[in-house]
C-alpha cells in the first residue's frame, strides 16, 4: 500500500508517495529527479549509490525510502555550494575518474572517510574504499584525489 | 521485490505484536541481508517490521563482568565504541573487519546472528566468548543458539534483544577474508577466561563450531605452538569456488594459531 514519506534532501524538505518496497535510490532518482546517485550492481556491493543519511554514508540501493522517513539525506547534488566541494574539485584536478559512473559514490564515501579521519594515509583510503568499485581506473588517481581532497577539506575548516 | 506492508514499531512489545499478527512477517534490522534477499525475490513476506525505531534494542553497556550489546547496535558503533574497545578489543576489531564502511553503518549484531550465515564473523565471537543471546522470551547460551546453515534456536515470533559477552582475560579474532565480500573463508576466535579456553571457527563449516582438541591444548599452554599439529578433518566442511574443504581445514589451524599469537601478544 502506498504511503507518504517525508525527508530533507540536500537541505530541502521533500515528500512523496511511495510503496514500502520503493528503494531510497529510486525515490531520489525517479521521484526527485536526482540522477547523480547511480545504481551499479544493485546487489549492495559496488557503492555507486552511496549517499549520506543523517551524516553517515549508506548504500541507497539497500535502504527503503520509508526507512529514511524524517532523515536528512545528502546526495552528490547537495555538495557544491557556489563552487565545487573541495573533494569534487580534487577529483577534477587529479582526474580521479574515467567513465565517471562510480564517481558520485566515491566522492560521498570519501567525504565520510574524512569526517572520521581528517588525514587518511594511502592505505587507510584503500581500505575505506572496500565498498566502492571502479572498473576503469585501477584506483590510483582516486586515491590521489581523496588525499588531496582531504587536505583541501582540512584547509577549508581552518 | 514483491510488495509488503511496512511497520515501524517504537517498542519491543509493539514489534512482537506486529510480528504475531502478520500472516508471514519478517523483522528488519539494517536490511543488509534482508533487502538483497527481497530484491532477488527469494522471500515474500506479507509484512516487514522495521526494528530501527526501538530504543530498547539500541546501546552498548558494561554490566559487571559482561559487555551487553543491543541487537540493533550497528557494526560501526561496535567498532568505534570506547566501552567495547576497553572491555573486549577483539570484538571491536572483528566488527571493524566486516564488509565495508557502508555495510558497517547499517548492519547489526542482531541481524547478523539471527541470519546465521556460515561465513559471518559475529557467530565466532558469540560462541568463542561463550556469550548469551537475549530475546524477548528467554536467554539462550551461545552453544545452543547456532543450529546449522542459516539456522538458529530462534522460534517464530522471537526477537533478539541483546547479546551479553563475558569479558575474557585475552581474546583475538583472525580471519582469512574473501577478497571481494570480506566474509570469512575461515575465521577463528580464541578466548582465554578464568574458566578455560574457547576456540570457535566460522566460515569453514555449515555453522560455527568449537575445536575441543585446541581448547584443551591451549588450556595447558596458551601458545601458537601448542596447536600447530592439531588439524580438523575436511569431511563436511564447506567447499566452493573460493576454497576447497581441504584448504579450509588447513586454514582453521593457521587462523587459530594467528589468533592465539595475537591474543597472547
Ligand atoms: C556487501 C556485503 C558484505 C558483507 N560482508 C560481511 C562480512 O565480511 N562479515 C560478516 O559477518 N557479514 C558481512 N555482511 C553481512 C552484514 O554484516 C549484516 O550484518 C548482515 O547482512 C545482517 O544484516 P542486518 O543486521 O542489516 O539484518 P537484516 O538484513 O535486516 O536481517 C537479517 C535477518 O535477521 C533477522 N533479524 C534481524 N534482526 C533480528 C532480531 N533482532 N531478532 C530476530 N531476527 C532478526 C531478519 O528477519 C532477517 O531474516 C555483508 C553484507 C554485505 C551486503
Amino acid at each position: 500500500m502506498p504511503s507518504s514519506v517525508r525527508m530533507t534532501v540536500n537541505g530541502k524538505a521533500v515528500s512523496g508517495t511511495v510503496e514500502p518496497r520503493t528503494l531510497l535510490v529510486q525515490f531520489l532518482r525517479e521521484h526527485l529527479g536526482l540522477t547523480g546517485t547511480h545504481v551499479g550492481c544493485d546487489t549492495s556491493q559496488c557503492g555507486a549509490c552511496v549517499v549520506h543519511v543523517d551524516g553517515v554514508s549508506v548504500k541507497s540501493c539497500t535502504m527503503l525510502a520509508v526507512q529514511a522517513e524524517g532523515a536528512k539525506v545528502t546526495t552528490i547534488e547537495g555538495l557544491a555550494n557556489g563552487g565545487l566541494h573541495p573533494m569534487q574539485a580534487a577529483f577534477h584536478e587529479h582526474h580521479g575518474l574515467q567513465c565517471g559512473f562510480c564517481t558520485p559514490g566515491m566522492i560521498m564515501s570519501a567525504i565520510d572517510l574524512v569526517k572520521h579521519n581528517s588525514d587518511p594515509s594511502e592505505q587507510e583510503i584503500r581500505e575505506w574504499l572496500e565498498g566502492n568499485i571502479c572498473r576503469c581506473t585501477g584506483y590510483h588517481n582516486i586515491v590521489k584525489s581523496i588525499k588531496a581532497g582531504a587536505a583541501a577539506m582540512r584547509g577549508a575548516t581552518k | 521485490m514483491y510488495d509488503f506492508s511496512y511497520h515501524k514499531p517504537s517498542s519491543l512489545a509493539e514489534a512482537a505484536k506486529a510480528l504475531g499478527s502478520a500472516e508471514d512477517g519478517k523483522l528488519m534490522a539494517g536490511g543488509m541481508t534482508l533487502i538483497p534477499t527481497l530484491k532477488q525475490r527469494l522471500a515474500r513476506p506479507s509484512d516487514v517490521i522495521d526494528l530501527g525505531g526501538i530504543v530498547e534494542l539500541k546501546g552498548i553497556r558494561r554490566a559487571g563482568n559482561a559487555l551487553v550489546i543491543g541487537a540493533m547496535a550497528r557494526h560501526a558503533e561496535v567498532a568505534h565504541s570506547d566501552v567495547v574497545r576497553s572491555a573486549i578489543p577483539a570484538l571491536a576489531e572483528l566488527a571493524e573487519g566486516i564488509g565495508d564502511p557502508q555495510v558497517r553503518n547499517r548492519g547489526t549484531i542482531g541481524g547478523s546472528i539471527a541470519n546465521a550465515d556460515p561465513a559471518a564473523d559475529y557467530p565466532a565471537a558469540v560462541v568463542g566468548l561463550g556469550a548469551t543471546v537475549e530475546t524477548n522470551k528467554r536467554k539462550i547460551a551461545a552453544d545452543d543458539f547456532f543450529k546449522g546453515l542459516f539456522e538458529t534456536a530462534l522460534e517464530d515470533g522471537e526477537i533478539v534483544t541483546a547479546v551479553s559477552f563475558p569479558i575474557p582475560e585475552k581474546a583475538a579474532y583472525m580471519k582469512f577474508p574473501n577478497p571481494a565480500s570480506r566474509y570469512a573463508i575461515v575465521g577463528a576466535f580464541v578466548a582465554k577466561t578464568g574458566g578455560g579456553v574457547r576456540v570457535a571457527v566460522t566460515g569453514a563449516g555449515p555453522s560455527v563450531f568449537r575445536v575441543a582438541a585446541m581448547e584443551q591444548a591451549l588450556a595447558k599452554s596458551f601458545t601458537p605452538d601448542a596447536i600447530k599439529d592439531i588439524k580438523v578433518a575436511a569431511d563436511g566442511l564447506n567447499a566452493d569456488i573460493h576454497a576447497s574443504a581441504e584448504y579450509r581445514a588447513h586454514l582453521v589451524t593457521v587462523m587459530a594459531r594467528r589468533a592465539v599469537a595475537a591474543a597472547a601478544g
